[in-house]
């Protein structure tokens, strides 16, 4: 391949180096915090079930080896100097993804609750014209393996209304972490991704307002292999605040947008 | 207001003066906010000087109790300070966030170079910042 894909205006890092990197083709993303246990497995699996696949790892900010590990394994590293958060780390992911000229990008776990055998349907949902797949747990025919809370799924559960209230579609599992992206998805979420907790419900909505294609597709998401879900019950409450606060912004946000469609 | 009271603010005023002037110097504040707070302080040293300049404001503003005006006014701007604050506070997050980001896709680009071009990894760049 010698075509040379046009460079976005105004990318000031891009450079010599990414003249020789691929052009094209799929990337997983996956965003890591203190997960030097889990993903030599991960990778591991992953490098089995799809050969030659481009990788990135974000370490976002840890502590213990990540960056290390994931560089041994031959993984693309991006280490962030401080936590940014999930939202942080995806969007310097989808920044690198864009730079390097992929054309679309999966969300992947590090702590082994994702099957890469189930990567192919969500690309396949690309391949159906849909920017922001959704790999979901609960829609027919997706599967999880471990207990959810109650508490937990009648979270989910508001947050499911909230989002058909918004964008008028029903999701079945909004707050997925096993996603794909179109190239223009990405172009748009390297700019505009949510950078606090619940960034997916948020995004979701960012991307049906901006008239991006969303869809989910079933999956089964397995137990993590190391570490505990990421939230307590009461930060879990302020999150749930604050996203309602984001929400009704982004609502007045669509007006105006619809009214200057119309005019 | 007494005389010791007088005194007291006046002194207040002065050094509150004197210590932005001295921040300013060291070139620890901001000019903007050095203009701000000289304002407040010239502000405060002229009415502890002149209280009685808070009566025709008063009565103005349909305030019996003159120190109330005073309270008023001294609330309203440290609460639109305040909100500044928040604001500007929104601000740097989201240029710190931004640095970080462009910091970790430089780096795996110099990472990448370091690699194509075929030299030791040497020192990486983050060894500086380790030592901190």
């Amino acid at each position: 391949m010698s075509d040379v894909t046009a460079i976005p205006e105004g990318r000031e890092l891009v450079s010599a180096a990414n003249r020789d990197a691929p052009r094209g083709g799929l990337l997983i993303a996956i965003p890591a915090f203190n997960e030097a246990q889990s993903l030599p497995g991960t990778l591991a699996e992953l490098a089995a079930c799809l050969p030659g696949c481009d990788v990135v790892v974000v370490s976002d900010g840890s502590r213990d080896a990540t960056a290390s590990v994931a560089r041994s394994t031959g993984a693309a590293v991006l280490e962030l100097p401080f936590n940014l958060g999930i939202g942080g780390a995806l969007r310097t992911a989808f920044q690198y993804a864009v730079l390097r000229g992929y054309d679309c990008a999966v969300q992947f776990d590090a702590d082994g609750q994702h099957d890469p055998r189930e990567i192919t349907k969500l690309v396949a949902g690309l391949d159906r014209g849909l920017d922001l797949v959704i790999g979901s747990r609960f829609a027919s025919g997706g599967e999880v393996t471990y207990p959810i809370s109650a508490t937990r799924l009648r979270s989910m559960g508001v947050l499911r209304n909230l989002v058909k209230a918004l964008v008028g579609e029903t999701f079945t599992d909004t707050t997925s972490g096993f996603r794909a992206f179109s190239r223009p998805m990405l172009e748009y979420f390297a700019e505009t991704y949510p950078v606090e907790y619940l960034d997916s419900v948020e995004a979701l909505v960012l991307a049906c307002n901006a008239g991006f294609a969303a869809g989910e597709v079933p999956v089964r998401i397995r137990s993590r292999s190391h570490g505990a879900p990421s939230t307590r019950r009461v930060r879990l409450a302020y999150y749930y605040l604050r996203l309602l606060v984001v929400m009704a912004t982004s609502v007045r946000r669509r007006r105006r947008w619809r009214r200057q469609a119309s005019t | 207001m007494n005389a010791r009271a007088h005194i007291f603010v006046l002194l207040l005023a002065v050094f509150t003066i004197w210590f932005i002037l001295r921040l300013v110097r060291r070139r620890q504040l901001r000019a903007k906010y050095a203009i701000l707070w000289l304002t407040v302080g010239v502000g405060v040293l002229v009415l502890a000087a002149v209280p009685n300049l808070l009566n025709p404001i008063s009565s103005i503003a349909g305030i019996y109790y003159q120190p109330a005006t005073l309270l008023l006014f001294a609330s309203v701007f440290l609460l639109c300070l305040d909100l500044h604050f928040s604001w500007e506070l929104s601000r740097l997050e989201d240029r710190t966030r931004t640095l970080a980001e462009k910091h970790a896709l430089l780096q795996e680009e110099v990472a990448t170079l370091r690699r194509s071009a075929g030299s030791p990894p040497g020192q990486s760049v983050d060894a500086s910042e380790e030592a901190e």
